[in-house]
């Protein structure tokens, strides 16, 4: 029997604004424990919340972004349950009456594009940090940090029209660039500012109904969200091939184990007795100042692509790749800035510099060469200082070292030899060190002018301008 | 007369005549206090030293001619208001300890008024209750018959007033909790409208319910401390950014022209008829004055005590979740593990009647009987409400008695509990519309126990209420009799 | 009988409360009455009446996006039953 997947992804993302949602503490990541609290966000007994407009702005930049409606009518509910990181007992979050609903985000997965729907973007608080790995002299302890509590987030919900952990890394790549873009998120999946659930299930090919479905939690990096889905269809694959049944539970990813395991210690299914917060009151939002938003928005990745294929002629190839984040697109433009040949700068970028990030596994916003740095380079070899060849030792150099060309090429006495009467006496010294080569080479076997390039290239320290070698080479023998 | 028998507007010409000085008046009802506070149990905290310290402060006002109508005066607040430093416990078990670390909006404005706090008044667990019989620390008593409930929740708040344990207090009210005692202990005792005084620092019990105001001896004073503690407040979504007009000139002492509307529903089973008298002679008293009376129709008030106890649980089983014993209060020792400590905290540290409204509301809101018991009570809500908006286009008031018998027996209704929610009936439906109500003593019953008169208002008309309060009080004297200690 | 013994147990778990037998023998009773009670409000129509979850109606009620200074660590862990080291300590908690 062949099952297809459905699935669907649970997204939380933090918002980058100064203060928590309710109350005045900063959400700035790293700071000691328990000193960014205060009565409201530790929920003291008669504190109460006031909603940060900030948090209601950028949740509309989110739902402009994604094509969502925005609700005239929004209002806060209380999710109800237990847990220590969560002071007052109830999570403040939306639930009958959300922000925003029915949006939708394109992605293209091996060249084919798809719209994956958003169910809904709603705003709520986030809890508080657990350890469990402090010694403690009193036995088997925990210990809670609040200084999370109250940092706004933004829940996005897709529909389940997801159909392949591909998709899912596709999608999720996606929504992050967005948030990114709309300068309202800072993406981070390590510091827990950009989180994702899953949910997922599997049917026979062409069945409309559901299956049982899966919650999947504890992926805290794209290639584990894939990596889980993955495994998660495997191993209800398995199930269903036997004849079992799947049972709707909650999983964590392990990753260590590369497995999802049941979450022991559940002792119920969560019963949240959702009603409506009756200390905020409701949300009206008001459509001008929504359009107001709208007229603010920053350039999104999809704009800034056909910009960037309209106004510097690169190919859709190259402008996707280029705008999948902001940062790339702000350091490409910036070394169009120095240096205006949109195509080269874009296939240097493409081939050398991507690829030395990837290899260490870092962002751009990482990259120990400047957007300057690399434009300046570029220039170099345009104006002949260095050959292209030398280019991409000097660039690996400015990679490794931080410093520019001007200062590697100069220390390391790469300029390029443009002197013809140094190439010559370069040639002249070859072909006199190499008689029987010449011999045969006037006889007829062509091929060993790349051997006397070789050669040139070799006594100059390849310095040497490549086009004279050829011209003066070509001349002499 | 003494000086803890007098009213705070009294004491305060005596104060800036420099005829009586904060500290004398202060000491005068510590001594008051340690006369009958074994009897009267008001109070939870006392406060002597912080009081003299804050009497000596408002003494240097006084003389530097800054003093304003509450300074110097001294006042107790019920357990349910933050204050900062100083032990706030809600009557309850499971916040014995607790120490807050900030003030509420109210205890800021009137520190800032030059108050002198006394101490904290004795309540009903997390203001679950009308007898203060809740209280994890022992029930108040009545000053008129120590036997008997002084109502509640704020029955310390208004036993204290009642005694002169304190020239006025604060309490708030969710279900009549201020309007119920201030009658079984013949003071005054005001709801404001939901919405003008801040709720920050008021340890929630039903959030869209709860309200803070004064109980004091006579109307002046009432519009004395609303003044004070009334006011928009940004850390507080409800308060209403509305200006707060100077109470005080409300009273007026004349209902001539004004409608008073009397309610066809309030007669019928449960109703002392003590009561029902009392009421109609006040009623013949504001007619003699000026007022004409008119029959409103509030259909749907048969409906509110079954409204109120769907959502003021509700509200009440989320608002104290958070008592998990993790960050303050009582937690159990000996927890195996994370649930057993919860539930040893919390099956410890709250009573029989928190517990059994946080079943009631969490049962109310969990999956399949929301629709029929939270949103169906939300609904109704909004029926009652309507009723009072019919009802105020024919009239300035509506008047009606405050509570249906005077106060009972200390142990009398204990054991049924809906019994005892019966006692709100006339005080729950302006909770549920937001209205502001007061109570004020209109007559006492054969044993000599007091029966209030409740004078209801629409949204923001605090004035009309304190008017007709003002004018009735003026010219009858049931405010003047002292229950004899 | 709206409400069952056993019901009585699981609201009592979601609400994390412990009961001896007697008390829940008694809440079971008491809650069941107060149940009954509430029944009365099926009497009323409200098929065509929005609910009423706050008391006045206001609306769109906001703070500026300015952090403000936090409580100081001790102040924040001065009524914690167990703090240790700047932290808020429970028994352990096992995923």
């Amino acid at each position: 029997m062949e099952y297809e997947p459905v699935i669907g992804l649970e997204v939380h993302a933090q918002l980058l604004t100064r203060s928590k949602i309710f109350c005045g503490c900063s959400t700035l990541f790293g700071a000691e424990a328990n000193t960014h609290t205060c009565p409201v966000c530790t929920g003291l007994p008669g504190s109460l919340p006031v909603l940060n407009q900030k948090v209601v702005e950028f949740t509309v930049r989110a739902a402009l972004a994604t094509q969502c409606r925005i609700a005239p009518y929004s209002q806060f509910a209380r999710k109800n349950y237990f847990y220590p990181d969560l002071p007052k007992g109830y999570q403040i979050s939306q639930y009958e009456l959300p922000l925003s609903t029915d949006g939708h985000v394109e992605i293209q997965v091996e060249g084919q594009k798809k719209r994956i729907g958003l169910i809904r973007i709603h705003m709520e608080e986030d809890a508080g940090k657990l350890l469990h790995d402090l010694s403690s002299d009193r036995g088997a302890s925990s210990y809670v940090d609040f200084n999370r509590t109250g940092v706004p987030l933004i829940e996005i919900v897709s529909a389940p029209d997801l159909q392949s952990p591909e998709e899912a890394g596709a999608y999720l790549r996606k929504l992050r660039a967005i948030l990114m873009f709309l300068d309202i998120c800072d993406g981070n999946m390590e510091e827990g500012s950009f989180r994702c659930d899953a949910n997922i299930s599997l049917r026979p090919k062409g069945q409309k109904a559901l299956g049982v479905k899966t919650e999947l939690k504890n992926m805290n990096s794209f290639r584990n969200v894939q990596k889980a889905l993955d495994y998660e269809i495997r191993r209800q694959t398995a199930l269903l091939d036997q004849g079992d049944k799947v049972i709707q539970e909650t999983r964590l990813w392990d990753a260590a184990r590369g497995v999802t395991a049941s979450m022991r210690g559940k002792e119920e299914a969560h019963d949240y007795r959702y009603f409506p917060d009756p200390d905020l009151v409701p949300l009206v939002i008001d459509p001008q100042w929504v359009e107001k938003i709208r007229a603010a928005l920053p350039e999104l990745p999809e704009q800034k692509k056909n910009r960037f294929i309209r106004d510097y002629g690169i190919p859709e190839y190259d402008a996707e790749i280029l705008t999948s984040s902001k940062a790339l697109a702000n350091y490409y433009e910036e070394c169009l800035n120095i240096y205006d040949q949109p195509k080269i700068i874009s296939n240097w970028i493409m081939s050398e510099l991507l690829r030395e990030l990837k290899r260490d596994e870092r962002e751009i916003e990482e990259c120990p060469v400047p957007a300057g740095n690399l434009a300046e380079m570029l220039k170099m070899i345009d104006e002949g200082v260095i050959s292209g060849k030398i280019a991409k030792s000097v660039f690996e150099e400015m990679y490794r070292t931080g410093k520019r060309a001007q200062e590697i090429v100069k220390e390391k006495g790469l300029v390029q030899v443009t002197d013809t009467s140094a190439i010559e006496k370069a040639i002249d010294q070859v072909l006199a060190a190499n008689p029987g080569e010449v011999e045969a080479y006037r006889r007829g076997k062509g091929k060993l002018f790349g051997f006397f390039v070789g050669q040139v290239m070799k006594a100059t320290q390849g310095k040497a301008n490549p086009a004279l070698v050829n011209e003066l080479l070509k001349k002499k023998l | 007369m003494k000086l803890y028998e007098m009213t705070a507007h009294q004491l305060h010409d005596l104060l800036a005549r420099k005829e009586i000085t904060s500290r004398e008046l202060t000491e005068s009802v510590l001594k008051r206090i340690e006369e009958w506070e074994g009897r009267i149990h008001a109070y939870l905290t006392l406060t002597p030293e912080m009081a003299l310290e804050q009497a000596a402060a408002a003494d240097l006002r006084i003389q530097k001619g800054e003093a304003g109508p509450l300074t110097g005066i001294p006042l107790a607040l019920k357990d349910v208001i933050c204050t900062r430093g100083l032990r706030t416990t809600c009557g309850s078990h499971i916040l014995d300890n607790f120490i807050p670390p900030y003030d509420a909006t109210v205890t800021e404005k009137l520190r800032d008024a030059g108050a002198v706090f006394v101490g904290k008044t004795n309540m009903d667990e997390f203001a679950m209750g009308s007898s203060t019989e809740n209280s994890a620390f022992g029930p108040s008593r009545n000053p008129w018959d120590t036997q008997r409930i002084p109502g509640g929740s704020s029955g310390g708040s208004a036993a204290a007033v009642a005694a002169d344990e304190c020239i006025a207090s604060l309490g708030s009210d969710t279900g009549g909790s201020i309007r119920q005692p201030a009658a079984c202990c013949g003071v005054v005792g005001m709801k404001p409208t939901y919405g003008r005084v801040s709720r920050y620092g008021l340890v929630a019990f039903a959030s869209s319910l709860d309200q803070i105001g004064p109980f004091s001896k006579d109307v002046r004073d009432t519009a004395l401390v609303l003044n004070a503690i009334s006011g928009h407040e940004p850390r507080d979504s409800t308060s209403v950014d509305l200006p707060v007009p100077d109470y005080t000139r409300a009273l007026v002492g004349d209902v001539r022209r004004m409608v008073l509307g009397v309610p066809r529903e309030t007669s019928g089973q449960g109703i002392d008829p003590q009561v029902t008298k009392s009421v109609g002679e006040a009623i013949e008293v504001l007619k003699k004055l000026g007022a004409k009376t008119v029959e409103v129709s509030l259909p749907h008030s048969a409906y509110a005590l079954a409204v109120y106890y769907i959502i003021a649980p509700c509200e009440a089983s989320s608002n104290l979740a958070r008592y998990d014993g993790v960050k303050y209060g009582f937690r159990a020792k000996g927890a195996q593990d994370l649930l057993d400590m919860y539930q040893e905290t919390r099956g410890q540290g709250f009573g029989a009647e928190v517990k059994r409204r946080i079943m009631l509301g969490t049962y109310a809101l969990s999956a399949g009987y929301y629709d029929a018991y939270y949103l169906k009570a939300s609904r109704v809500r909004t029926l009652i409400r309507r009723d009072f908006e019919k009802a105020f286009e024919k009239c300035d008031a509506i008047v009606l008695p405050t509570a249906p018998t005077p106060a009972f027996k200390i142990g009398e209704k204990v054991d049924d509990p809906l019994q005892m929610y019966l006692s709100d009936i006339f005080t729950i439906p302006c909770n549920l519309a937001g209205l502001p109500g007061l109570s004020l003593p209109c007559g006492f019953s054969r044993e000599g126990l007091p029966i209030g008169l409740q004078i209801l208002g629409n949204l923001f008309q605090e004035e009309k209420v304190l008017r007709v309060a003002h004018a009735f009080e003026k010219n009858t004297d049931h405010h003047l009799r002292k229950p004899k200690l | 009988m709206k409400i069952s013994k056993e019901e009585v147990e699981h609201v009592a778990l979601l609400a994390r409360l412990k009961f001896s037998e007697t008390e829940k023998e008694r809440f079971t009773t008491q809650l069941n009455s107060i149940l009954e009670y509430m029944d009365k409000l099926k009497e009323v129509d409200t098929s065509r009446v929005e609910p009423t979850f706050h008391a006045v109606t206001r609306k769109n009620v906001f703070r500026e996006d300015q952090a403000l200074p936090s409580s100081p660590q001790d102040l924040a862990l001065s009524n914690a039953p167990d703090g240790d080291r700047g932290f808020f300590r429970v028994p352990k908690i096992i995923e």
